[in-house]
């Protein structure tokens, strides 16, 4: 049985369609209008990357961050005036919470199993309170530790 | 047999027409033999083949669990699945096992149905084309279809297969993959911006975004915890909501989900809807949709006003902001979500040890992709406390003026909102590529990202084939928890609008060919 939209249907009379549709676009994709390029200085990108730990302080890194900052800058084109932030869709219910009782647990064993490094039934770090190192001494210290 | 749908076949198995067995082997066969489409990242075959053996069993006894019991089902590897790798098409979790499976996989468990793999997807299901995984791409089997080929005068060669193939859509794109040939009966998926919409579209399958808060995420490795859903598809309407009517529901492991009884329901048969109030928002009429979706918009709004629905054009003023607004809020929320991926206590561990600081630097440099490495970074840097009020808190008030678009409209006195899911048919693989993730990703969402920036439930629906013989999708959205009416809505218009079984005998006799493997489509 042939399909309602069946081949034969194509290309459609556009002009001929009892249209509710306006035939004409509403409006366009990413109207970017230009900006004054935000620079990412190397403090930032320093800080950002203490917070993010991934690693990006190069100049792709650079450029994504750029590119994601411009594009969300035409949020400031909405008008917002008197209008609350929105959390969640939920806002107006009062979320289950369960009560506070053990119902489960004694898993260790299959918690540790996931780990690639445990001692005795803790999970091993390397030690901590050494800050990450600065941009310019970053190059050299991921070749020392490879 | 495989072709059918699964009150269908769930008939056939009380009946004795086949069995759970059979039925497991079959897809296990097909799954091979589509093993190109690289839809399927694990194949359970051993558990699958146990499972389908308890369902014999149960068949035998006379008691069935359900209309799920002993149907395959696939699901998309973002969900933990107990002893089963669960990887997020990510090194960083690669090899990782889940102790535990997420509820709504335990659900489907629970009522009998085998599952059968877990699906690929674009890493962390950051994306829209199901390209940016480790495994691969997902190739859209209509790809390979009769349709297909015959529109675009292809010849049988494989080396011109294997240039031209199609993305899936994305990020569920091995779900709506392997829905689409037959593999399985209902996959999940999961939808943050149009996830598993967007596939579905370009795949020909029907693919539900449920009502924030109706169905649970426990085990669902988040993304964005305020829009995030659990995804449903299937190869009809009536088996969406069979799925759905399993999936729904409070769960306590999951506080996001309302605590409101959830009824499952069936589809009425006969569907009157000329009662309704069809919405056709104006602003999802943008210049990048290709006139053939256009067309079948059009066509679908007229069917509805022939059937004597009352179809008007409506407002959502702030559509045109919804991408960028998801942009803020996706990447504030994906930061605060991947900072747990540290190498400590799962995943993937680098083996620098100078500093615990350096390790997860390293250890996240080598388990995430370029892109979900940019969307942390991004998300940083709009959560800044000197740009918390400029970007993140801004979003979020953008977020209610886009949430409120939806109340007006449908105080009004619309029923269902009609759109497109999205804006042109499936395109090549090597097309695809040349613009980067977000770029795509800001192109494809927009007809679907609003649906979850709203929390409102959302439905793709096939509805014809293109010039090039590929499937448009038309979404529907539903009010708030109103799942019936939608998918009643969806359903009548189905049943219009006869979208084509996809036809992949003929490949799959070619691969025959090489394989001397007899599979077949028909019983």
């Amino acid at each position: 049985m042939p399909s309602t939209f069946s081949q034969g249907n194509f290309p459609l009379n556009v002009e001929s369609i009892k249209h509710t549709i306006d035939q004409n676009p509403e409006w366009q994709l990413e109207e970017q209008k230009p900006l004054p390029q935000k620079k990412v200085t190397m403090e930032l990108l320093d800080h950002l990357e203490r917070l993010a730990l991934v690693d990006f302080r190069n100049w792709e890194g650079v450029e994504r961050l750029e590119k994601a900052i411009q594009f969300a800058d035409q949020l400031h084109e909405v008008n917002t005036e008197g209008i609350e932030p929105m959390d969640s869709v939920l806002e107006d219910r009062c979320l289950y919470l369960r009560g506070d009782n053990i119902t489960e647990g004694n898993c260790t064993k299959e918690l540790l199993q996931n780990a690639s490094q445990t001692a005795e039934e803790y999970f091993e770090a390397p030690p901590g309170n050494i800050p990450l190192p600065k941009l310019e001494e970053h190059e050299s210290f991921l070749q020392d530790s490879n | 047999m495989l072709r059918t749908a699964l009150r269908e076949v769930s008939t056939a198995l009380k009946e004795g027409q086949v069995s759970p067995t059979e039925l497991c082997q079959r897809c296990l066969s097909l799954i091979k033999a589509t093993k190109f489409l690289n839809a399927y990242i694990t194949v359970t075959e051993d558990t699958a083949l146990r499972q389908a053996e308890e369902s014999e069993k149960r068949y035998r006894r006379g008691q069935s669990l359900g209309d799920l019991d002993g149907i395959p089902v696939a699901v998309k590897d973002n969900f933990s699945t107990t002893g089963i790798e669960t990887t997020c098409a990510s090194n960083m979790l690669k090899g990782y096992i889940p102790p535990y499976s997420a509820t709504v996989v335990q659900k489907l468990l629970d009522q009998g149905a085998v599952l059968i793999g877990k699906t690929n997807l674009d890493e962390f299901a950051m994306g829209s084309g199901s390209t940016d995984g480790i495994f691969g791409p997902v190739r859209n089997p209509w790809s390979y279809s009769k349709q297909y080929r015959e529109k675009c005068g292809q010849n049988s060669h494989l080396e011109n297969e294997d240039s031209s193939w199609l993305i899936t859509g994305g990020s569920s794109g091995g779900s709506a993959a392997a829905v689409s040939s037959f593999t399985c009966f209902a996959a999940l998926g999961s939808d943050t911006g149009g996830s598993t919409r967007n596939p579905a579209a370009h795949c020909g399958v029907v693919g539900l975004k449920p009502t924030y808060g109706l169905v649970s995420r426990h085990g669902l490795i988040p993304l964005v915890n305020s829009m995030d859903v659990p995804g449903i598809l299937t190869r009809c309407v009536d088996d969406a909501a069979t799925v759905l009517g399993v999936l729904a529901g409070h769960d306590p492991k999951d506080s996001t989900t309302v605590q409101d009884p959830f009824n499952p329901f069936k589809l009425p048969s006969v569907i009157d809807v000329s009662k309704l109030c069809i919405g056709i928002p104006k602003e999802y009429h943008i210049p990048g949709l290709s006139s053939e979706t256009l067309a079948v918009w059009s066509k679908a709004a007229d069917l509805f006003e022939n059937a004597g629905a009352r179809v008007i054009e409506v407002s959502l003023p702030h559509t045109c902001y919804s991408i960028v607004c998801y942009h803020v809020l996706c990447t504030a929320e994906v930061a605060s979500n991947m900072a747990r991926f540290d190498g400590l206590e799962y995943g993937h561990r680098s083996n620098m040890d100078k500093s615990t600081e350096s390790m997860y630097a390293a250890t996240r440099r080598e388990g995430f992709n370029d892109v979900v490495r940019g969307r942390i970074l991004s998300g940083n840097y709009f959560l800044l406390k000197q740009n918390y009020e400029k970007y993140f808190i801004k979003a979020q008030k953008v977020r209610r003026l886009i949430a409120n678009d939806f109340v007006n409209v449908f105080s009004s006195g619309v029923d269902v909102l009609l759109t497109p899911t999205t804006l042109r048919d499936a395109v090549p693989y090597v097309e695809f590529i040349k613009e980067d993730n977000r770029t795509r990703s800001a192109q494809d969402d927009i007809f679907t990202q609003a649906a979850n920036m709203s929390g409102l439930p959302a439905v793709s629906i096939p509805t014809a084939l293109s010039e090039k013989g590929l499937p448009i999708g038309l979404q529907f959205v539903g009010r708030a928890f109103q799942e019936l009416q939608l998918l009643t809505v969806a359903k009548w218009f189905e049943k219009q609008a006869k979208f084509p079984i996809l036809q992949l005998q003929e490949m799959l006799d070619h691969a025959d060919a090489l394989s001397h493997q007899k599979i077949s489509l028909s019983s």
